[in-house]
């Protein structure tokens, strides 16, 4: 801290006061949920149990694609509880067995659990193993029964299993010796002692296992050959028939297995479907006597009568989703359909058997902003008339869950927010006079019965209820959630991407969604897969009546060279204001430092061929972008070859077409890492929109060191290709980590530091000149912490006083990249004791507030370390000038202060990112972390030193104020009778 | 002759009118000597006055060299760190000279004479108050609140901007 200048010593003064207090930052048990937030998810839903016994709360369980079990309540849809697993743990089924216990099977169907349904506890845990990676399929018999002992059945590692569902222990497994044999489908008919494995061998040998329940014994094997192959999917129809389609998807195979015998039935599509064209897909459903299959965006159910033969019941041209079925009665099942038909969805409930008499039609108003229907769930419950009534479950395409009963929805929830692939910030609209959307309080009374209890509060003589009362009057603060800017800029509103391609607006006061877009489909691209969010239009200054919009980078399908697809969004609003379907995939988009009049900033987008498109594609655009034509520079990092490429603009693309927005690249500059000893394991590069407040560091002693800060510095880490496995899976002597700053313009590598005995995985921040990163060291079996700072040494000279009195220096002048920069850097090394998943840093208005670290802790909380701890200057004893500046004697390792998680005793499962937006208030940083759940709060590194705190007793100040001002009147007047007085004497 | 005006008395002093000096001034008195002394006795008592304010306005033009000390004392106490004593000593060890500096014809004018040379008291008035001042002003420096160093200069300097720009990264 300069201490030593002479600009406002007094503010110094109390800075330095404040900052030689412990860094401790820690809240209140009282301000917890004042500023902050905290959202949990599940995410999109895979699969879905109900239980709904007469006794207990009702509830269902889901597993979803964020790897989560949850127990969701169903007449609210809140989360009883929940189980992240890991991402190397990913969930293949569920079930509920014995009413009680919800068994899971993950992990490649090599771990099976029991939870205990009403809290979520793990009752057992048992590891299946066998001998390849298969299918995995988990199965639970109602009544199938060995020893008193309910039964599972697992089909896992190419191994049939069958688990005790009290203990967990294996009763017996059984191997198929068949060569290539891939199991499809494991059934268990109803009432027998059978369980039949069925599958294809080779493409086009079919094999029918049966085993005997009880003791895992090989009955039957039976094996067919149809010559023409079959498609990898099974639809089951009875539990002796199934239903197959051939390799070229125009043929259905109804193959029965009835008494061990196999029998084929050809039935060609087009003898029962009169108009299809293209090759059919089945639906995986499993409906007792009907299969439905899906041509082109046609669902077409078929019924299965006697002998293999095959009838349509129905066509449906909407988007639909089939649920499983479910036994109402001893004879009768029920599924149900979910029909998406424009702003409406229409749900059907059938019994299996009688396809014509609906159970239940509905048809529900949906927001469109939801998409299609995904999945549906079923589930029944007795009505008092002993009818039974139906309550579905159902996912959409933007990942929400919702709970329909009665031709309504009873809740929702926003499970896409739980898969957030990229977060950008926004600025509220301006508060304009007479259009405030604030609620102004109710009326007087309730006006004064607030300030009455606020001033109970104050003085002590509140009761527990009113300290309740002022605490939730405290939360609910209208100020908070108001749609409008506010003085210090702590209302924001947060445009999210999900993986669902939805993009939600939260507002940072209460997390509420503001709205909410799905991204279209449109003719030419039908399924946009979303990347990435950047700002397009951040108006201030001449342009304020415009509104700010994002961009949204999509992509027309999975793989890198589909095209893309851009498109702008009114972040006030949500509304797409355009998009443009590109005839260019987008592997890079690089936003220039430019904007055009109307402040829409330049972006460059970098085809699969390198050619660098410039987008707005206006004229005034292009003039800007041809004035900076040949200082825009790109490079390219390929990972899988170890090579990082710097590019230059060419020319006008000399293609077929003359697009003059559109330009041709040329490779400057490459550099290899030798691929026996080096892999590209992590890059990293400053924020964009950064500030940074000076260049100059001051030390104790006066001097100066100027920092080299740089938008153009890339930090590299390189692993060797060993190491590059899990922790623990080498030596230290093959195992190290290279790290390099290497500048981006021309290619020079700047700096370049080699540990040995370290490993991966590594995650690291770039912030003005300092890169900090974690690692693992295996000689001393612990996290480490690196720090590297870099100053430029060319600078050094400019210390004479006069000259930068006067102004005569160059220090602020635009410099070249291509003029050598002669840097030194520093650096130093920690040991830290967490695992990290994610490292931020925060970021403030105008980069004057010091910088704390956010590092996301395996735990799923959000640590804050003060950037002092990570000083290379740190020496174990520093001077008397080195601690007044305030460096910290160094320790072998960093502290971890309790109170500084900024997450206090929350979690935020599945931590992903961090991300730091400023507010307006220079001390104050807003952080927004997310993974399944959200977190987002409020930061101030160096304290609120700009604005007094929360907890500041105005009333205090009031009753000062007023009190002096009637001490000035009476003695006034007292002193003006004395004077009388005086004059008579 | 016997009867009529028998006595009057004239209240008006004729005394220094030398017209009516009829009646002789009584003897040992002399009226010139009177006059005489007079004028000696206030010239002395004059140019004991003019002595004495002489003497005053050194003793004023001295004063702040004790004031200096004193500041001298109380800033050696005070230490080379900032905080609130310090700062406080520092600004009135400035406050000070300058105030005083600021009066200097008030303080000497109740030693203004023409006969009194002031130009040597406010010499050293103004000397001694500039030394005030140095010593207020070195104080600061060491307590570095002087912008001196090249580092008060550049703290708040912006970063330069670089000419070329680069972007790009790991393909999306």
């Amino acid at each position: 801290m300069a201490i030593r200048s002479f600009f406002v010593p007094f503010l110094l003064l109390v800075l330095w006061f404040y900052s030689s207090l412990s860094p401790v930052l820690s809240l209140y048990e009282d301000q917890v949920g004042l500023m902050d937030w905290h959202q949990q998810y599940i995410g999109k839903v895979k699969q879905a149990v109900f239980s709904t016994q007469k006794t207990g709360r009702r509830r269902v369980i889901v597993s979803t694609e964020e790897n989560v079990i949850a127990s969701l309540d169903l007449r609210h849809g809140e989360i009883f509880w929940r189980h992240l697993l890991g991402s190397n743990d990913v969930i293949d089924g569920i079930d509920i067995g014995l009413g009680k216990y919800v068994i899971t099977l993950s992990s490649g169907g090599s771990i099976l659990r029991s939870w205990n349904l009403p809290d979520g506890q793990m009752v057992w845990e048992s590891f299946l193993q066998g001998p390849k990676h298969s299918k995995s399929l988990l199965l639970l018999p109602t009544n199938l029964k060995i020893e008193k002992d309910n039964v599972i059945v697992v089909f896992s590692n190419d191994r049939l299993h069958a688990v005790s569902c009290i203990d967990g222990e294996v009763l017996w497994k059984k191997d198929f010796e068949t060569e290539s044999f891939e199991t499809q489908q494991v059934i268990q008919p109803p009432g027998s002692d059978l369980i039949y494995v069925v599958g294809f061998a080779a493409s086009s040998q079919f094999e029918m296992y049966q085993i005997n329940a009880r003791n895992g014994e090989l009955l039957k094997h039976e094996s067919a050959i149809f010559s023409s192959g079959f498609l990898r999917e099974l639809s089951l129809v009875s539990s002796e028939t199934v239903v197959a389609l051939d390799s070229t998807g125009s043929i259905l195979l109804t193959i029965s297995f009835q008494n061990g015998e196999i029998s084929f039935q050809q039935t060609p599509i087009s003898n029962i479907v009169e108009d299809s064209s293209g090759p059919a897909v089945i639906i995986p459903s499993s409906v007792p006597g009907i299969f439905a299959i899906k041509i082109n965006s046609v669902t077409i159910f078929i019924r299965v009568i006697g002998k293999g033969k095959l009838e349509v019941v129905e066509k449906l041209n909407q988007e639909t989703a089939v649920s499983n079925a479910l036994p109402i009665s001893e004879s009768q099942q029920a599924f149900a359909l979910v029909q998406h038909a424009g702003s409406e969805i229409h749900l059907v409930a059938k019994l299996a058997h009688d396809w014509d008499a609906n159970l239940l039609k509905e048809s529900i108003k949906m927001d469109q902003q939801r998409g299609i229907p995904h999945k549906v769930f079923i589930n029944n419950y007795i009505r008092t008339d002993r009818s039974h009534g139906f309550r579905l479950l159902i996912v959409m395409e933007d990942h929400s869950l919702l709970l329909l009963q009665q031709g309504a929805i009873v809740w929702s929830r926003e499970d896409g927010l739980a898969s957030i692939i990229d977060v950008t910030a926004s600025e509220l609209p301006v508060e304009r006079d007479g259009v405030s959307v604030a609620k102004v309080e109710h009326n007087l009374f309730e006006w004064l019965k607030g300030h009455m209890l606020k001033l109970k509060g104050t003085l002590m003589l509140a009761s527990p209820e009113d300290v309740a009362a002022i605490q939730s009057m405290r939360l609910k603060s209208s100020e908070k959630s108001k749609m409008a800017r506010d003085h210090n800029g702590f209302r924001k509103l947060l445009i999210v991407l999900t993986r669902a391609g939805k993009l939600f607006a939260l507002h940072t006061g209460d997390g509420h969604i503001v709205w909410s877009h799905l991204l279209h489909k449109s003719e030419a691209c039908q399924s946009p897969v979303g990347l990435n969010l950047y700002q397009w239009q951040v108006p201030h200054h001449h342009a304020l009546d415009e509104n700010p919009s994002v961009l949204v980078i999509s992509r027309c399908g999975p793989s890198s060279d589909a095209p893309g697809v851009l498109s702008f969004v009114d972040t006030y609003t949500g509304k797409e204001l355009n998009s443009l379907s590109l005839d260019h995939a987008v592997v890079q988009v690089i936003p220039l430092p430019h904007t055009d009049s109307t402040e829409q900033r330049l972006h460059l987008l970098i085809d699969s061929d390198k050619h660098a498109h410039l987008y707005p594609k206006t004229s005034e655009a292009l003039g800007i972008f041809k004035r900076e034509f040949s200082n825009i520079y790109w490079y390219s990092v390929e990972d899988h070859n170890s090579i990082i490429k710097g590019h230059a603009l060419k020319c006008k693309c000399t293609g077929e077409v003359a697009d003059e927005f559109c330009f041709d690249a040329r490779d400057l500059w490459s550099v290899v890492f030798p691929s026996e000893s080096e892999k590209i394991t992590a890059t990293v590069t400053r924020k964009l929109n950064e500030m940074v407040h000076t260049q100059a560091k001051v030390m104790a002693d006066q001097d100066v060191m100027y920092k080299y800060i740089s938008r153009n510095l890339l930090f590299v880490a390189t692993v060797a290709p060993k190491g590059s496995g899990e922790i623990g899976s080498v030596t230290p002597e093959e195992s190290w980590l290279v790290a390099y700053l290497i500048d981006i313009v021309t290619g020079r590598i700047l700096y370049r530091v080699t540990h040995h005995g370290a490993q991966g995985p590594v995650h690291a921040v770039f912030s003005e000149n300092w890169v900090v990163y974690h690692f693992f060291n295996l000689r001393a079996h612990r996290y480490e912490m690196s720090v590297i700072e870099i100053y430029d040494q060319s600078r050094a000279d400019n210390k004479d006083v006069w000259k930068l009195v006067l102004g005569k220096h160059n220090l602020t002048s635009r410099i070249s990249l291509f003029s050598r920069p002669e840097v030194i850097t520093k650096s130093q090394s920690y040991f830290f004791t967490h695992s990290v998943k994610a490292i931020a840093v925060t970021s403030t208005a105008k980069g004057i507030t010091s910088k704390q670290l956010l590092i996301g802790t395996i735990g799923d909380q959000v640590l804050a370390l003060d950037k002092r701890f990570l000083d290379p200057r740190r020496s174990v004893n520093p001077t008397q000038a080195e601690k007044e500046e305030g460096i910290i004697p160094l320790t072998d390792s960093l502290p971890i202060i309790p109170q500084s998680y900024v997450t206090h005793a929350l979690r935020v499962e599945g931590l992903r990112g961090i991300i730091t937006v400023p507010a307006k208030l220079e001390s104050t940083t807003l952080v927004f972390a997310h993974g399944v759940d959200l977190f987002f709060t409020q930061l101030a590194p160096s304290r609120t030193y700009d604005s007094l705190t929360e907890d500041f007793s105005y009333a205090l100040l009031l009753i000062t104020i007023v009190a002096l001002v009637a001490a000035i009147f009476v003695t006034w007047r007292l002193s003006e009778r004395k004077e009388l007085q005086d004059k008579w004497r | 002759m016997g009867s009529g005006r028998r006595w009057a008395v004239s209240f008006s002093d004729n005394s220094t009118s030398p017209s009516c000096r009829d009646i002789r001034d009584p003897p040992g008195f002399t009226r010139a000597s009177v006059d005489q002394d007079d004028s000696t006795a206030s010239r002395q008592k004059k140019d004991a006055e003019s002595n004495w304010k002489a003497q005053k306005a050194w003793e004023v033009a001295q004063a702040p060299f004790k004031n200096l000390l004193m500041m001298g004392f109380m800033m050696w106490m005070a230490g080379n760190t900032v905080h609130l004593f310090s700062i406080g000593i520092t600004f009135s060890a400035l406050w000070q000279p300058v105030s005083a500096l600021q009066g200097v014809g008030k303080v000497f004018e109740p030693y203004k004479d023409s006969k009194v040379e002031l130009l040597g008291p406010k010499l050293l008035f103004i000397a001694l108050n500039l030394g005030g001042l140095a010593l207020g002003v070195w104080k600061l420096n060491t307590l570095g609140l002087l912008p001196t160093h090249a580092s008060d200069w550049v703290s708040s300097l912006p970063p330069a901007q670089e000419v070329e720009y680069s972007g790009g990264g790991i393909p999306l």
